[in-house]
């Protein structure tokens, strides 16, 4: 019984924990060069509305993800023209996002409500999904996104700490202006970081909507992009340990799923509300204590040598 | 010297014209882009502002109606523009909106034989005490500097849907509605009285008070020159011996009442029961009223005009060319990217 709850808890927290790894790494990498999206919750359903028409007209559920991630950063590029170029207010400018992706992904998802599509292949590991213990629950038999989680946070890793690139994001969430007298181009390198923040927005979505649900619903990313924001700060900004942050949170949705499947005692309302809330003590734990771990130059505006 | 008055007067009144111009300005360009956005999914704009302006300005009922919006929109608006005096970015509207909703029908729900010269009252205060308590957790939080107000209040916004939910799925859940999960209905004396047969309601007068509350507080109190020093720099505020924990959390709660206020007023007059999907996103178009306007009174109440229009488009879109009313939430974003985009924002000072 315990070791059952166990399993699924655990395939669950895989499933339920790509896309907001997908959507913490790049809001890292977003929040590294200085810039706070709060808009990402937009991003998301623009990138979950986009996979869902894009995989049921082609058939293809990898072209609507390959679609989402790319309307993400095409996105993404629009909220930088505001903050970059037009050195708009960040929070503001964030919030119009999300009112921007929840109308868009409206538009665009419209026609697709009720409609269910095959979504995204899933594909057998052979050797260890054979194993007694795993057969019957979704373990290693993932879809490709799934497979894709820890190579991508390796990468994101890697193009932070360990590239000339990297290297210049992180240079302008510290100090733009020392990284412009250093000769590097603060708002162009805001560009390339909210761009990849978005492809990776873009994508988180699209796991949503087609593989996780396989149906489009208005507003169904239901606030993990704000969770997701929440993530980047559990993990200190840091794209290994936000691995850990999400199958936390995937954990949390998963264990709430499976006491619904159960038939527990306790309202799924209630239940529902559990993500949300760990989310709040998470920040509360953290929140103020590892505020020394962020850029330094987060959130603020940087006004160039006009 | 009567000449010299003359001029300033025509001076002031010129600078007023070159306001509404600019906001008039911000509004055509909102509406030419959604105008394309439109055109690209195939769908008549033209026809759907005329269809909108027919309607709200056609006749008297569909006027009122914009009335009828602009009380929960002026609520929700100064309970944004209350908090951004201190410093503080609330957007947590429409969670607070829903707990004030919850609260205030717990009180018609529990006392439903009172008169209603107690009951509405009752449930006035417990509407506001539901989004008060709402809103003084994120401002707990962040006057410990714990957490920024900003995430908290935007969390909490989908949490306080789910409370709604498992009490109009659960013990609340009325016998003539066993089919939709809504609460019983409320009594007549827990319905806030209309006006001139149409659905104009006592809310409305609440949130012009609440507006005149907020201008008075921050203009005319010395809690409202003690508001503005909190907001202009904390840290010299708090050298000159005001109680930054205090004012923060008080006035997080109290911005949250007001908030709570509107949603009882959706539940009393409108709905005249609990039930879900009471706010067609009233919480965050009450942000932008309030971002908009600047947060300055008479500015409020002119945008909370504005957005009652504009709610209105999407309503229109959705009965007269079949698209959801969230497209609506495109007009209000790109509203928001034009005033955004057009003025760089201020050097911020932290």
């Amino acid at each position: 019984m315990i070791a059952t709850l166990l399993r699924g808890v655990l395939a669950g927290a895989i499933l339920s924990g790509t896309l907001l790894l997908y959507a913490t790494l790049g809001e890292v990498i977003v929040e590294r060069a200085g810039i706070v999206n709060l808009g990402l919750e937009g991003i998301l359903l623009i990138g979950a509305s986009v996979a869902f028409a894009v995989a049921s007209v082609s058939g293809s559920a990898y072209l609507g993800v390959v679609a989402a991630a790319v309307a993400g950063g095409i996105t993404a590029l629009l909220f930088g023209y505001l903050v970059v170029s037009r050195k708009a207010n960040q929070l503001a400018s964030g919030l119009a996002l999300m009112f921007f992706g929840s109308g868009v992904s409206a538009l665009v998802g419209k026609s697709y409500v009720g409609g269910v599509i095959a979504g995204l292949p899933k594909i057998r590991v052979p050797w260890l999904s054979g194993l007694s213990w795993v057969r019957s629950s979704t373990l290693f038999n993932w879809d490709i996104l799934v497979y894709l989680t820890i190579p991508v946070a390796l990468l994101a890793w890697w193009l932070l700490f360990r590239t000339r690139w990297g290297l210049g994001v992180r240079a302008v969430g510290e100090n733009p202006a020392a990284a412009y007298a250093s000769g590097r181009r603060p708002q162009l390198l805001q560009y390339q970081a909210l761009f990849v923040g978005g492809l990776f927005g873009g994508a988180a979505g699209a796991h949503l909507s087609v593989s996780l649900t396989r149906t489009w619903n208005e507003g169904m990313t239901a606030g993990r992009g704000f969770i997701a924001i929440a993530l980047v700060i559990f993990s200190k900004w840091h794209p290994i340990r936000a691995v850990v942050g999400a199958l936390v949170f995937g954990g949390a949705e998963a264990l709430q799923l499976q006491l619904q499947a159960r038939g527990a005692q306790v309202s799924p309302f209630l239940l529902d509300m559990f993500p949300y809330l760990l989310t709040l003590a998470v920040l509360l734990a953290w929140g103020g204590a590892r505020r020394a771990a962020a850029p330094a130059g987060l959130g603020r505006t940087f006004y160039g040598t006009e | 010297m009567r000449a010299a008055a003359a001029l300033r007067a025509l001076r002031q009144i010129a600078a007023w014209c070159l306001i509404a111009l600019r906001y008039l300005a911000v509004i055509v360009v909102a509406l030419a882009v959604f105008s394309l956005i439109l055109l690209v999914v195939g769908k008549d704009p033209v026809k759907a502002y005329a269809d909108t302006f027919a309607y709200t300005f056609g006749n008297a009922y569909g006027f009122s109606e914009l009335l009828v919006r602009m009380s929960p929109l002026l609520l929700t608006a100064v309970a944004v523009a209350l908090p951004s005096r201190i410093g503080l970015i609330n957007v947590g509207g429409e969670g607070q909106l829903y707990m004030g909703a919850w609260l205030a029908s717990a009180g018609a729900l529990a006392f439903p034989s009172l008169p209603a010269w107690i009951l509405l009252p009752l449930m006035a205060a417990c509407g506001f005490a539901g989004g008060a308590v709402w809103a003084a957790v994120p401002g707990i939080l962040r006057a410990k500097k714990l957490v920024n107000e900003t995430i908290t209040t935007l969390l909490l916004n989908y949490v306080a849907p789910m409370i709604i939910s498992f009490f109009i799925f659960g013990p609340w859940r009325g016998e003539e509605s066993s089919s939709y999960p809504q609460s019983a209905a409320f009594t007549a004396s827990a319905r806030l009285p209309s006006f001139f047969n149409t659905r104009i309601h006592a809310g409305l007068l609440l949130a012009l008070a609440a507006l005149l509350f907020y201008w008075l507080v921050v203009e005319k109190t010395r809690w409202g020159v003690q508001i503005r020093a909190i907001g202009g720099n904390p840290e010299a505020a708090e050298r000159l011996g005001i109680p930054l924990v205090l004012y923060t959390v008080s006035v997080m709660a109290i911005a949250g009442g007001i908030a709570g206020l509107a949603g009882m007023g959706e539940v009393s007059a409108i709905q005249g029961r609990l039930r879900q999907g009471l706010s067609p996103g009233y919480g965050f178009a009450g942000f932008l009223v309030a971002w908009l306007a600047g947060t300055r009174p008479a500015g409020i109440l002119l945008m909370a005009f504005v957005f009652a229009i504009i709610t209105s488009v999407g309503d229109i879109l959705q009965i007269t060319q079949g698209l959801p009313y969230a497209v609506v939430n495109i007009l209000m974003a790109v509203i928001l990217f034009v005033v955004l985009g057009r003025q760089p924002g201020r050097r911020e000072t932290r």
